[in-house]
C-alpha cells in the first residue's frame, strides 16, 4: 500500500467532490466576506487602530474552520447517506487513511474563503496585500490546512456518536471564532479562555499566517500547528477505531 | 369560516408537520445557544475595534438574529414541501392562497420573536447589561414587529425558493445583508450614504434604532413612528411576498416547473 499516493489521491478526489457542491463553495466564500465587511467597517468606525489585514485574515480563518466544521463534522454520516461507508470500511487501507484526506479536503476547501476575503478587502477597503515573509506565509498557510484539517479528523470520529452533527456544528461555529482570537484580541477575553484557546488549531493557524504577514516569527506558532496536528491524528485514530467496532458490533454501520 | 380554519389551524399543522425535525437536540444548539455567541462575537470584536458599548452589539444582534428562524423557517414552507412531494398537492388545492400562506407565517413570527427575547435576556445577564423594567413590555413589542417585519422579507425568501435550488445560500446572503446594512453591528452614520439610504427600507433598522432607545430608557410613546415604520415595512414585505409567491406558482404552472428547482 502507497500511503502518500493514497492520501494524494484520495484528497484530490474529494476536493474536485466538495467543489462540485455550490451550496459548499458559495456558502464558504460569502460566510467570510459578510463577517470581513462587518469587522471591516467596526475597525474602520471604531477609535482603536487596528490593521485590515489582519481582519481580512482573521476573517478567512473563520471561513476556513465553518468548512472544517461543517465538512468534517458531517463527514461519516455524509458517507452513510450516500452508502460508500461500508465500502470505506472494507477495503483493505485502514479507515483512518480514507477519512484524512477528507478531512482536510474540507480544511482546504476554506482557502477560497480567505482567498475571498483578501481580496474583497483589497477591492473595496484598501486592505494592503503587502506580505512581510512570502515564504514562511506560503509554509504557515498549508500547516494552518493541516491542523484544522486533522482537528476535523476528530469531529468526524465524534460527531458520529451524536445523531444531529449539523446541529453540533451550528453551535461549535461561533464560540470557536471567538475563543481562538480570529477577530478579538485573546487579551480581552477571561483568562480561563486561554488554556481553550492553546488546544484549538485555529489560534495558532492564524497566529502564524498574522505573524508571517505582518513582519513577525512565525516560526513557532507553525510548530505549535504540525505538534497538534500529530496530536490530533493520535486521537482521531483511537476515535475512528472506537466507532468501528462499535458500528461492527451494533451492527448500525449504515444506520443513520 | 373556511378561511379562518386555513389560517389558524392549517398554518399550526404546516408548521408542526414541516418542522417536525426540530427537535430540543437541534432547536437548542441553532436557536437557542448559538444567539447567544454571535452577541458575545460582535461585543468583543466591538470592545477589540473600540466602537460602542456593550449594549449597542447586544440590542442589535439579539434583534437580528431573528433573521435566522424567519428566514430559513418561511424558505422552508416552500423547499420542505417540495423535498416532501407535497407541493403539488398544496398547489392544486382550492384553499384561498391569503390564509395558506400567511397562516404559515404566523408560528414563524412567534418563534423568531422567542429567540430574539431570549437572547436579548441572556445575553444582557451575561454582559451586565441593565433593561429597565418599565421598558420590557414595548420591548417585547418591539420584538415582535421585527419578527414580523423579517417574516415578511421571508415570504419573499418563501417565493423565490420555488425558483432557485439554492435556496439555503439565498438565507444566508440575506441574514448577512441584514448582519451589516441593519446597524446591527455598525452605527448607521458610520455606512456609507447608499447604504444609510437603503437601510431604510429593509427589516430591523427601525427595530433595532427603537429597542435601542428603550434600552436607553426613553418612553414607549417616543419610539411609536419608528415602531410604526417597522409595521408597514413588514406589511409591505409580506404583500410583496404574497404577490411573488403567486406569480411564480402561475409561472410554475405554465411551464410544468413547479419541482424542477
Amino acid at each position: 500500500m502507497n500511503v502518500p499516493r493514497l492520501l494524494w489521491v484520495g484528497w484530490r478526489f474529494y476536493v474536485k467532490n466538495l467543489t462540485l457542491s455550490s451550496f459548499y463553495i458559495l456558502t464558504s466564500v460569502l460566510q467570510p466576506i459578510i463577517f470581513a465587511s462587518v469587522a471591516y467597517f467596526m475597525f474602520e468606525a471604531g477609535a482603536r487602530e487596528g490593521t485590515l489585514l489582519y481582519v481580512a485574515l482573521g476573517a478567512g480563518m473563520m471561513g476556513i474552520w465553518s468548512s472544517t466544521l461543517f465538512g468534517s463534522g458531517g463527514a461519516i454520516q455524509w458517507q452513510r447517506w450516500q452508502g460508500v461507508l461500508e465500502y470505506s470500511i472494507a477495503v483493505p487501507p485502514p479507515l483512518l487513511l480514507v477519512i484524512v484526506p477528507l478531512t482536510i479536503a474540507t480544511a482546504s476547501i476554506g482557502l477560497y474563503s480567505l482567498t475571498a476575503t483578501l481580496f474583497w478587502g483589497w477591492l473595496f477597503f484598501d486592505v494592503p496585500l503587502d506580505v512581510a515573509h512570502p515564504i514562511a506565509f506560503l509554509v504557515a498557510l498549508p500547516a494552518a490546512v493541516l491542523g484544522l484539517g486533522l482537528l476535523g479528523l476528530v469531529l468526524a470520529s465524534t460527531f458520529v456518536l451524536y445523531r444531529n452533527a449539523n446541529a453540533l456544528s451550528n453551535l461549535l461555529e461561533f464560540p470557536v471564532w471567538l475563543v481562538t482570537g480570529l477577530l478579538v484580541s485573546l487579551s480581552l477575553l477571561p483568562g480561563w479562555v486561554g488554556p481553550l484557546s492553546w488546544v484549538l488549531a485555529p489560534t495558532w493557524g492564524i497566529n502564524a499566517l498574522r505573524e508571517a504577514a505582518i513582519a513577525g516569527n512565525p516560526w513557532p506558532e507553525i510548530g505549535m500547528c504540525l505538534l497538534l496536528s500529530a496530536v490530533y491524528l493520535v486521537i482521531g485514530h483511537f476515535a475512528l477505531r472506537h466507532f468501528e467496532r462499535l458500528a461492527r458490533e451494533r451492527a448500525t454501520l449504515a444506520i443513520a | 369560516m373556511t378561511a379562518a380554519r386555513i389560517f389558524a389551524v392549517g398554518g399550526l399543522m404546516s408548521y408542526r408537520a414541516l418542522f417536525y425535525w426540530l427537535t430540543p437536540m437541534i432547536y437548542i444548539p441553532s436557536l437557542v445557544v448559538a444567539p447567544i455567541f454571535q452577541i458575545l462575537l460582535m461585543a468583543y470584536i466591538g470592545r477589540s475595534a473600540g466602537l460602542a458599548s456593550d449594549e449597542f452589539f447586544l440590542v442589535g444582534n439579539a434583534i437580528q438574529y431573528a433573521a435566522v428562524p424567519c428566514l430559513f423557517a418561511m424558505m422552508h414552507l416552500v423547499g420542505g414541501e417540495k423535498f416532501q412531494n407535497t407541493l403539488g398537492a398544496i398547489l392544486v388545492s382550492p384553499a384561498p392562497r391569503l390564509p395558506l400562506f400567511f397562516g404559515r407565517a404566523v408560528p414563524v413570527v412567534l418563534n423568531g420573536a422567542f429567540v430574539a427575547a431570549f437572547s436579548l435576556l441572556v445575553g444582557s445577564l451575561i454582559l451586565g447589561v441593565e433593561i429597565p423594567g418599565g421598558s420590557i413590555p414595548p420591548l417585547a413589542l418591539v420584538i415582535l414587529v421585527a419578527a414580523f417585519s423579517c417574516t415578511g422579507l421571508g415570504l419573499i425568501n418563501a417565493a423565490l425558493a420555488l425558483r432557485i435550488r439554492e435556496s439555503a445560500v439565498l438565507s444566508n446572503v440575506l441574514f448577512g445583508f441584514l448582519l451589516i446594512f441593519t446597524g446591527a453591528n455598525v452605527p448607521l452614520s458610520d455606512l456609507p450614504d447608499w447604504m444609510q439610504t437603503i437601510s431604510q427600507w429593509i427589516p430591523f433598522t427601525h427595530a433595532i434604532e427603537a429597542a435601542r432607545e428603550l434600552v436607553d430608557g426613553a418612553s414607549a410613546s417616543s419610539v411609536l413612528d419608528l415602531v410604526g415604520r417597522e409595521l408597514a415595512l413588514g406589511a409591505a414585505y409580506l404583500a410583496a411576498g404574497y404577490l411573488l409567491l403567486r406569480f411564480f406558482e402561475n409561472q410554475g404552472r405554465r411551464h410544468a416547473t413547479l419541482e424542477r428547482s
